[in-house]
């Protein structure tokens, strides 16, 4: 139970995936001029990461160690999730066009963004169980949600704001990812 | 590293791209979303703007929406007649003509018309200067000019003139999505049928000549225009006038009447008739049209537009000889020039009528 705490916080806070890890910067940074895109790619994110883990796990303990074929993570991992995230597209779109219309458009966009690969790999460094792994990919994902939004919310105040010629769109974007890179540092020492 | 290590990474590797190829292809058919052929079709026609002016979630939602029955071809403003009628084809139907719409600013609160409450420093934002102090111009309904309208627009179609200071549609872009209409808070977007000359450019619902002290071009709402208008086409709604465009010919008498020019109209566009003396039978149809008494002639006589002529152009469409052409104006519109009845002259059929009235009882 306390480990479990301690990665929910690590994970959320401390070593928050788009603040202090930076993986996950392309959709950060493009998908985060509403806060309502960027809540969805956050659910979206959350989603896959979490079946991310569970998969990355599975076939890591019982494909590859048995085999001694460690050495083949990283493409087992992205075949492995990729062709996940395209199954489960498929299948929200027969079960539950909703759900699809919401994180649809989001999904292909993050099959094998290094956020995904990056919780998977980490899950293996740390040697998380997969209770932990999935544990680990839910609070990552909730971390980059959280940044994310945040990120959005900022922007939407700044667009409507008289700025400088040169600090408009991906510059005033970008200097907030930094200063807000800089706020999340504060948080390192808590673990 | 052994040979046969290699080969069994490859091997597993292989194995696994097999399988999961496998179960994409054997998923993709299990899972096969019904698409209807015609749907994506006219999924094709459609712009691809996802505007949602059809009222439906995008393109995608619109074109479902048709291939099912559920809704109607021509609904897309911005693919036009041409995609209607693509549409149309697919779907083996006619097409209901539909008017194209386009934006319009009802307010002329710029420059002195209507004054600065103050000045505003705050965020370059319409909505948010709309919550401070209801807006910063002395009528609470004005036209900021912030240029949210702008913003909302995925056509460029509304733009913040640079001189009035105040939002501006451009009719030729405008595909009347109604972005910009949702996006005003201070509702001053209406939607009207494009190319018309005449509108109304205010919508304070306030009424009286105090209203004049906040915006020069104000409508009082005295409803001079309701009497002006010869067709029944203007009626007050809100405090406001408003016009029926099915019954608008664009004579502008209203905007003539107009005491503020609150009713706004193009006259530099007023035409006016012009009969062809060499064509003109004097059969006096047109005299007995013309709502303004406009057309002066006697019986067999070449007939004569006077200055009163407002452009109407519904002499021009009942001349049995196609004797009146509209021509650009000469001079502009004089109200007073226009023909003189006699007041004896409806007395004459009246006193056989007279007459009769003992015998009946």
């Amino acid at each position: 139970m306390n480990q479990i705490l301690t990665i929910l916080i690590g994970s959320i806070f401390v070593n928050n995936f788009a603040m202090s890890r930076f993986y996950g910067i392309c959709p950060f940074l493009g998908v985060s001029k509403k806060l309502e895109t960027a809540f969805g790619m956050g659910m979206a994110v959350t989603f896959v990461m979490a079946v991310a883990s569970l998969v990355a796990y599975l076939v890591n303990a019982f494909l590859l160690i048995p085999l001694e074929l460690e050495y083949l993570q990283t493409i087992a991992f992205i075949l492995v999730i990729a062709v996940l995230v395209q199954i489960v597209e498929m299948v929200i779109k027969k079960m539950s066009p909703g759900l699809y219309q919401a994180l649809g458009v989001y999904l292909p966009l993050i099959t094998t963004n290094c956020a995904v690969l990056g919780v998977a790999q980490l899950n293996v460094t740390e040697g998380y169980n997969l209770i932990l792994s999935v544990v680990n990919g839910v609070a990552s994902a909730l971390g980059y949600t959280l940044s994310i939004c945040l990120f959005a919310g900022i922007r939407e105040r700044l667009a409507l704001n008289n700025m400088p010629k040169w600090m408009e769109g991906f510059t005033g974007a970008m200097i907030t990812a930094g200063l807000m890179a800089v706020a999340f540092n504060g948080f390192s020492g808590l673990i | 590293m052994s040979v046969s290590a290699i080969l069994i990474a490859a091997l597993v590797m292989s194995v696994l791209g097999l399988i999961f190829g496998a179960l994409l292809g054997v998923t993709g058919r299990v899972f096969k979303v019904p698409t209807n052929e015609k749907v994506e079709a006219l999924r094709a026609c459609l712009p691809g703007a996802n505007c949602g002016a059809c009222g439906f979630p995008g393109c995608d939602g619109y074109a479902a929406a048709v291939g099912e029955g559920k809704a109607e071809v021509g609904a897309c403003a911005v693919g036009g007649p041409a995609c209607a009628a693509k549409m149309a084809e697919i779907m083996g139907v006619t097409v209901n003509e539909s008017v194209r719409m386009v934006a319009s600013v009802a307010c002329q609160g710029y420059g002195d018309h209507c004054k600065p409450k103050g000045i505003y420093e705050g965020m370059t934002d319409c909505v948010a200067a709309s919550m401070v102090n209801s807006g910063t111009k002395a009528c609470s309904y004005a036209c900021l000019g912030l240029g949210t309208c702008e913003r909302a627009c995925p056509f460029d179609a509304i733009h913040i003139d640079p001189i009035k200071q105040i939002a501006v549609v451009d009719e030729e872009k405008c595909q009347a999505c109604k972005k910009c209409v949702a996006a005003c808070p201070q509702h001053v977007l209406t939607m009207r049928p494009a190319g018309r000359k005449v509108e109304v450019d205010c919508h304070n619902p306030e009424k009286g000549i105090a209203l004049k002290e906040k915006c020069d071009r104000a409508c009082i709402g005295c409803e001079a225009c309701v009497k002006a208008c010869n067709f029944g086409a203007i009626e007050m709604e809100n405090g406001v006038p408003k016009i029926d465009y099915e019954k608008c010919v664009g004579c502008m008498a209203c905007a003539d009447a107009c005491p503020t020019g609150a009713m706004q109209a193009d006259f530099e566009s007023r035409k006016e008739a012009y009969i062809d003396p060499n064509k003109c039978v004097g059969c006096t149809l047109c005299t007995k049209q013309c709502k303004f008494d406009a057309i002066e002639g006697a019986l067999k006589q070449p007939h004569k537009v006077l200055g009163a002529c407002t452009g109407c152009g519904l002499c021009a469409e009942k001349c049995p000889k196609k004797a009146i052409t509209m021509r650009d104006r000469r001079a502009p519109r004089n109200k007073l020039d226009k023909v003189k009845k006699a007041p004896a002259a409806p007395a004459a059929p009246k006193a056989p009528v007279a007459a009769k009235t003992p015998v009946n009882q």
